[in-house]
Order: C-alpha cells, then sequence, then structure tokens
C-alpha cells in the first residue's frame, strides 16, 4: 500500500441524496485532526434531484485547488457512475450503491455498499452519509473515530442522533472491513497556527463585517445568495440594518442611499442582478458615494449557468456604467482573499469615495477550507474623511478628493447623479464637465495595490486572476519542479492594476493568463495596456485542473516565437 | 427667476406657471414649521429628488438648505429607504413627478408601501413628460394626443391614489400645488405621520398639459371645477370612505385615508433589536473555529 501526501474523494449522486453535506463532513471531520482539506461543490439549479456532485480533497500539507484526478468515487446512483467513472485515476476505488450495476469490463475495482439499507438498521434514515464516511475511514486508512468525534460535536445535546450516526460509522466500516485501503495518508501534521474552517461567501461576510459594514441590501441570487442570509442574521444592534430587497435596482440604489447618509454599505448579486445595477453604480462614481459591489460570478450571460463557475464578468465589472468612469475592482482568488478583498473593498471605498467592485465566483463561493485565522488587529480598517466644518460647504469645490458630509450635520449639499457644480448643483458648463470629470478620475490615484510574484527573472510569466490563482498555483510549481523557466504574478486589484506590475508584465516576451472565460477577458485588458498577453481559456463551469493547466502552459511555451491565434 | 439665495449661478428653470413652483414653496413652509417646532436645523433634512422637472425641487429656494440627492430616473424612494434606514432621525422626504414614480419607478412603491417606510413622498403630478418635451405619462387622460401618442393615447388613465390605497401605503393625501399653505400642512402632516406617506399634487405643466383651467373650473360657463374640497366629516380612518373619495373622481383635495395602527419599518426593526444582539467580528469568526 502506497503512502501518499492527499486523496481525492468525490460524491455523485442527485440533489437531495446528502451528496453536497458529504464532501464537506469528510472536509471538516479531516481539517479537524490536522489534515489540510478543501471541497468543491457542482449542482443543478433546483432544490431535489438533478446531478449533483462534490468532492473533498484532503492532504497533509495546504492545497490550493479541486486537484485532479479522482482517487475514490462514492456513485449514489447509474448515472452518476457513468458520469463520473472516467475521472477515476487507474487503482482508484468506486464505492457503489446497490442499484448500480458496473460495466461488464470495468477495470476499477468496485465496492458495492447499500448506503440506504445499513441506514435504515440505525433507525436514522439519514445517516446513509455516515455508512460512506465509514466505509470511507477503512479506504483511506483514516481512524473511524475522527468521524466519531466530528459527530459528537456537530451534534452536541442531540443524543439519540449521535448514537445513530456511530452505529452508522461502524457498519460501514464493519462492511468495507476486508477491503484493502487505497492509500495510507499518514499521520496529520497539525498546524501550528489557529485556524478556521469556512466558506469563500462565508469569510466574505466576516470580512464586511470586520470591514465594519453597517448597512447591507441584496436581493436572492445564486452563488450570492449565502451572504445576505449571514447578513440578515448577523448584521444586527443599534445603527445597522440588513435587509431583502425587492430587486437588484432597488439593492444598489438602497446601498447608495446609505452611503450618502455617512454608513458603510454593501450589497451583493450575482451576474443578472449585476447588469441591473450599472446604471446605479454609474450614480456611485458620479455622485461620489463609497459603497461595495459584490459580484459572485456565475456562468453568464443572461441566466446563463446559475450554479456553474466562471470568470466572465471582468468585462462587466471593469465597465458596468455607461459614460466615463473606471470603476476599481479587486477580486478574491482563494477563501483567505474572499474576506481579505472584502476589507480592502471596503478601504478602498472610504478612501477614494466611490463604489468598489469586489469579484468572486461559484467555486469560491462555495469551497469550504480551512484556512489560517485572519489577525484581525492586524489588518487595517479605514473610515472616509467626514466634513467638520460650518454650513456653506462646498462639497465639490478641490480638484483633488474632500471631506464627505454626512446629513444631521453641517455641509449640507446636492449629491447629484447630474453633472454638477461646485455646489453639487445640476450644471450644463463644460468647465464644470472637466472640472469634475477630471475630478472623479484623479481620485483613482489614491489606490495602489500591491501583487505578488516569484521567479520574476524569467522572459515568459504567468498571471492569473480571480479564483483561477490556486489551479494556476499549482501548476506552476509543476511546471518548476519540472525545470521550466517560467515567471509567476498575481494581484487582487484588477482596476486600477499596480503600476509597477505592469511595469513588470510589459517587460516579458510572453504573459500566460489563464482564465475561465472564452473570451480571454483578463488577457485583453492587459493587451490593452501593452502587455505582450494570451490567454488559456476554458468555459465548461467548472475550474481548472492544476496538472492539465500545466501541460497546456508547457504547449503553449513549445510554440512560443510561432504565430498562435490570440483569443478574440 | 435663476439661481438660488446660494448659488448665483444655478441657472435650472421651470416654465411660467409652473405647478412645481407652488409645490416647492409648499415644501418650504412644511420644512421650516418642522424645523421650529422641533427646535432642529435645516441639515436634518434629506430631499431625495427623482428625474425630471419636478426632480428639480431638490432644492428650496430660500434660506438654509436641506442635503438633497439628485439620483437616477425612478429610483427616488430606494435612495430614500437607504437613507432613512441608515439614519432613522432624519426628516426624509422623496419628491418626484408622474412619470418618475408611476412608470419608470412603480416597482418601488409596493415594496414601501409593505414595509411601511417612514418617509414623505410628495408627488407632483402634471399628467405628461415635460422636460422630455411632452410624451404621455402613466397618468395622462385616455386618447389624449400627445408627441409619443400622434393618434391618441391607446392606454387607460392610471389613478394613482387608488393604486396607494390598494398598496397600503399608510397616508394618503391629495392637494393641488396653486394652495401653498394648505398643501403644506398635507406635507407636515406626512412627515409627522410614522409610515409611509405620500402626498399626491395635481401640479399642472403650462407648457404641455395646462390644466388650471379644468380643475378651476368656470361657473360662468356652468364648467364644474376638476378639484373639490373633502368635507370635514370625512373618515380617513376609513379605508371604505377613502375609496368612496377616490371613486368620486376629479382631485379632491385633502387627507384621504390615515392608518396610524400599523408600526413603520423602523419601528419594527427596532423591536427586533431589542431581542437579537449582533457579534463582534472576531466572534463570528470563532464559529468557524477548528
Amino acid at each position: 500500500m502506497a503512502s501518499r501526501s492527499e486523496i481525492i474523494v468525490r460524491f455523485a449522486g442527485e440533489g437531495g441524496q446528502g451528496v453536497v453535506t458529504a464532501a464537506e463532513m469528510l472536509a471538516r471531520a479531516a481539517t479537524g485532526v490536522g489534515y489540510h482539506a478543501l471541497t468543491f461543490a457542482t449542482f443543478p439549479s433546483q432544490i431535489l434531484g438533478g446531478p449533483t456532485w462534490t468532492q473533498a480533497r484532503v492532504s497533509r500539507t495546504p492545497v490550493e485547488s479541486p486537484g485532479d484526478a479522482i482517487d475514490i468515487l462514492v456513485a449514489f446512483n447509474d448515472v452518476a457512475y457513468h458520469e463520473h467513472r472516467t475521472e477515476v485515476h487507474d487503482g482508484g476505488i468506486i464505492l457503489l450503491d446497490p442499484s448500480v450495476t458496473p460495466l461488464s469490463d470495468e477495470h476499477l475495482r468496485c465496492v458495492t455498499v447499500p448506503f440506504d439499507e445499513l441506514a435504515k438498521q440505525t433507525g436514522e434514515s439519514r445517516a446513509a452519509n455516515m455508512v460512506v464516511m465509514g466505509g470511507l475511514s477503512r479506504l483511506i486508512n483514516m481512524p473511524v473515530h475522527y468521524f466519531k468525534d466530528f459527530v459528537s460535536q456537530r451534534f452536541a445535546g442531540r443524543d439519540k442522533v449521535v448514537e445513530a450516526n456511530h452505529i452508522a460509522l461502524d457498519l460501514g466500516l464493519a462492511h468495507l472491513a476486508e477491503e484493502d485501503p487505497i492509500s495510507d495518508l499518514g499521520e496529520p501534521e497539525k498546524p501550528d497556527y489557529e485556524q478556521v474552517f469556512i466558506k469563500g461567501n462565508d469569510a466574505l461576510s466576516v470580512g464586511a463585517l470586520h470591514a465594519g459594514i453597517e448597512f447591507y441590501f441584496g436581493y436572492p441570487i445564486s452563488p450570492a445568495t449565502p451572504i445576505l442570509v449571514y447578513m440578515e442574521r448577523n448584521l444586527v444592534g443599534e445603527g445597522k440594518f440588513a435587509y431583502q430587497a425587492s430587486s437588484e435596482i432597488e439593492a444598489i440604489t438602497g446601498i447608495i442611499g446609505a452611503g450618502f447618509a455617512g454608513k458603510k454599505s454593501m450589497t451583493a448579486t450575482s451576474g443578472p442582478g449585476f447588469t441591473l445595477m450599472g446604471e446605479g453604480i454609474g450614480l456611485a462614481w458620479m455622485a461620489e458615494i463609497p459603497c461595495v459591489i459584490v459580484d459572485v460570478q456565475r456562468g453568464g450571460p443572461a441566466t446563463g449557468l446559475p450554479t456553474k463557475t466562471e470568470q466572465s464578468d471582468l468585462n462587466a465589472a471593469l465597465s458596468p456604467a455607461h459614460g466615463d468612469s473606471s470603476i476599481p475592482v479587486i477580486a478574491a482568488g482563494s477563501v483567505d482573499e474572499c474576506f481579505l478583498a472584502t476589507v480592502h473593498a471596503f478601504n478602498w471605498a472610504e478612501r477614494y469615495q466611490g463604489p468598489v467592485i469586489l469579484l468572486s465566483e461559484h467555486s469560491l463561493a462555495e469551497r469550504a477550507q480551512n484556512i489560517a485565522k485572519p489577525d484581525l488587529a492586524a489588518i487595517p480598517v479605514e473610515s472616509r474623511n467626514v466634513y467638520k466644518g460650518e454650513n456653506g460647504y462646498l462639497r465639490y469645490e478641490s480638484q483633488e478628493i474632500s471631506p464627505f458630509p454626512v446629513p444631521g450635520g453641517a455641509g449640507a449639499y446636492i449629491a447629484n447623479g447630474s453633472e454638477h457644480d461646485i455646489y453639487g448643483d445640476t450644471t450644463h458648463l463644460a468647465k464644470y464637465h472637466i472640472q469634475m470629470t477630471e475630478r472623479r478620475f484623479g481620485k483613482l490615484k489614491l489606490l495602489e495595490g500591491t501583487y505578488e510574484s516569484d521567479n520574476a527573472s524569467a522572459s515568459v510569466a504567468v498571471i492569473p486572476w480571480g479564483g483561477s490563482k490556486g489551479s494556476a498555483r499549482e501548476a506552476f510549481q509543476q511546471l518548476r519542479s519540472a525545470g521550466v523557466d517560467i515567471a509567476w504574478y498575481y494581484t487582487m486589484f484588477l482596476n486600477p492594476l499596480p503600476t509597477a506590475l505592469l511595469d513588470e508584465l510589459r517587460s516579458k516576451d510572453l504573459v500566460i493568463v489563464p482564465e475561465l472565460n472564452y473570451q480571454g477577458q483578463f488577457a485583453s485588458v492587459l493587451r490593452s495596456q501593452g502587455v505582450k498577453a494570451e490567454a488559456i481559456t476554458q468555459y465548461t463551469g467548472l475550474p481548472f485542473r492544476p496538472t492539465e493547466l500545466g501541460e497546456r502552459i508547457k504547449a503553449r511555451l513549445a510554440g512560443a516565437g510561432q504565430p498562435q491565434a490570440v483569443n478574440a | 427667476m435663476t439661481g438660488t439665495a446660494k448659488n448665483p449661478e444655478y441657472d435650472f428653470l421651470w416654465c411660467p406657471g409652473c405647478g412645481d413652483f407652488g409645490v416647492r414653496r409648499a415644501l418650504e413652509f412644511a420644512m421650516r414649521d418642522w424645523n421650529i417646532e422641533r427646535e432642529i436645523p435645516m441639515h436634518d433634512n434629506v430631499v431625495v429628488a427623482g428625474i425630471g422637472c419636478s426632480g428639480n425641487l431638490v432644492h428650496l429656494y430660500e434660506g438654509e438648505q436641506p442635503y438633497g440627492f439628485h439620483g437616477i430616473h425612478g429610483r427616488s424612494l430606494p435612495l430614500a429607504l437607504g437613507v432613512k434606514m441608515a439614519r432613522e432621525d432624519l426628516n426624509v422626504v422623496v419628491v418626484a413627478g408622474d412619470g418618475d414614480f408611476l412608470s419608470i419607478g412603480m416597482e418601488h412603491i409596493a415594496p414601501q408601501a409593505s414595509r411601511n417606510l417612514n418617509i414623505c413622498a410628495v408627488i407632483m403630478d402634471n399628467g405628461v413628460y415635460g422636460l422630455t418635451k411632452g410624451q404621455s405619462s402613466p397618468t395622462t387622460v385616455e386618447d389624449t394626443v400627445t408627441s409619443s401618442t400622434p393618434y391618441g393615447k391607446l392606454e387607460s388613465s392610471l389613478n394613482p391614489l387608488d393604486l396607494y390605497l390598494t398598496l397600503g401605503v399608510t397616508y394618503i393625501a391629495s392637494g393641488y400645488s396653486t394652495k401653498p399653505r394648505d398643501l403644506a400642512g398635507l406635507i407636515k402632516r406626512g412627515m409627522e405621520h410614522d409610515g409611509f406617506s405620500i402626498v399626491h399634487v395635481n401640479s399642472p405643466c403650462t407648457t404641455y398639459n395646462d390644466t388650471y383651467a379644468l380643475l378651476k373650473g368656470n361657473k360662468a360657463k356652468g364648467i364644474d371645477p376638476l378639484a373639490w374640497e373633502i368635507p370635514d366629516d370625512h373618515d380617513s380612518t376609513s379605508k371604505s370612505a377613502a375609496r368612496g373619495v377616490i371613486e368620486q373622481g376629479g382631485v379632491p383635495l385633502g387627507v384621504i385615508y390615515q392608518d396610524d395602527s400599523r408600526p413603520s419599518l423602523d419601528q419594527r426593526l427596532g423591536a427586533v433589536r431589542e431581542r437579537v444582539t449582533g457579534r463582534s467580528a472576531e466572534d463570528l469568526l470563532n464559529t468557524f473555529a477548528v
């Protein structure tokens, strides 16, 4: 039995069979004893039924993506078996429900487990998940007490449930007692720092609370809904407001009203809602109102793929509104960054007094992962410079940013979506349109983000953005291990891009941009900035697989110097 | 008459005789009285305006100015919601026209009525899109020829008062721009009402839809005025009596309906705050501890 550093288990079945919770349970139990784990979930846009699958990647060292081929597939039905069996690597195992008949020429090891029947024996028919976990504890050689402890904790105080689930774990384990484990993960090395096991959307929500959010207004939409739910539950107390809007148009204008009234405000949506918010975002830019707009991307356009992942809203985020504007955009690339980027987004909004777009995506939103617990004391929070003078203040007189008057205090002015003069009054005069346009663009110089680099001396580079960061980072590490001379760059700050980063990228012969869209949107942005950028694209609704991505980068490098079609 | 006391360069003009002059005067009266009674400064008031001729009422003509927000077309209500729910202590007034409020912004009335959002909306109804030069609006009379209805308006005319009552707006008043003192009383009572108040004002457009003559009527010619005073014995707490007033047609003047029994959104939220307390980001982060 080979020892290995990581293992990937995929659960596939129908919505409502507990598929979603299975991966999370495995990952949570594994992190509890000191492994690193990351989940991936994809499901149809319906509550019951429809093909659903999730997977957990469990490792002795930190992981950054859902990974490559599957070690163990748990197939709850026939469709799931046929759909996913080809993604199990040679030597892998398929756990099957007895209703599934494996192909006659199946070369993979198939093990049948009567999940439901065993669950019924426990007196708790919903314990089928635990039967699976019990079986897995044998196959991946993970002591069953890890799971038992997890169950005891999770259902503390509900003794009957705990007992039934413990029995289910034992039954699953006993059923597979004679099966050879696939591998030995070895003892975990428990990290010596504090950790949290958290999903991207929750990390984003807690980040907003740390940043000092006071006003949340949002409309339900996949995959951003969990942010609304979290805020409604937790953004409570004096001076706090979290509420469900009647539309995304109401949501954006509501948070602008609150921003005008002095509050740190945010809404979260996905593509369709983001499109509806366009005019409002332009208003926040024009009237200089701080606010944060989160777009948790899904497949588009129109209703698109509500429950799949894609990075195709970059163009929209960079240009959500008509007219001359340049809205700051920050994109989270990991669960940690869902937290951090949100704090940055609020800080930028407060600092330059305008709207900031925060991009996340389905794969991050639903990803549950163990991360180092953010050290809140070390993450600074900014607040706008509030006007404290007398009445008669000319809010827009300065060519630079100016203190922000708050209703209820002196300094009354007109916040205006029409072009305005130094009083905030509507005007058509050319001199004011010139002055105010330059004032609004000039404030962007206050926003200078950071970036990271690795092996920066190489003449070719890879720079992913957003949620492709993890897969690209693992692909990069594989390439470096194989001796490929390639540089790594990454930033969360997509607009304005860090100037020093642009300078470095411009010096490269080729900059490869892996991104999950058809057009190669970020590569196109970089080309417009004078970078020789080419995209490697994927538009399957799923994230990149690191090894496959590494191969594609290698193939592109082999062809470097040759004419190559650039993604339109 | 250009400029304001504060900004000599301000050059927005309403047409001579525009009803909106009277509404602005009424709003000034109402806000000043409101401030004096409460001994509060003008900057505790916020005027959120729609887009269109009436949107330029974001200013008062004279004296200390309230905060103003001249936003985007049709969205005055959600902007006002943001201001009010961010700062419940502020007096928030919406000013908008029939095109802004009842056409593009119609979708925002029902949710604020359901929430009983504690603001006062003053609607200037001239039955036409004035600033875009005379297209038909929801309240334009059926069969009327306008620039966008060259063969007559094919849609029935909306009765806004009927709509407000149906949606559950808890204070509904109807007024006329030529009577600023009376109108100020209706607006101030709307500000005082804890809940969603709408003061619907007939504010004629002298350029595209001059209804002054119709509103006043002409005794000599035997034409009854469109505007009529609601009798003192009208029971404004009764929904059926309110419906009776509305069904009489014309432009009733006075308070049509007032329901003080429903708590406003901020009052309901206050009750929630008494039983639920928020937790710090640190505490919340710890709920995810491994």
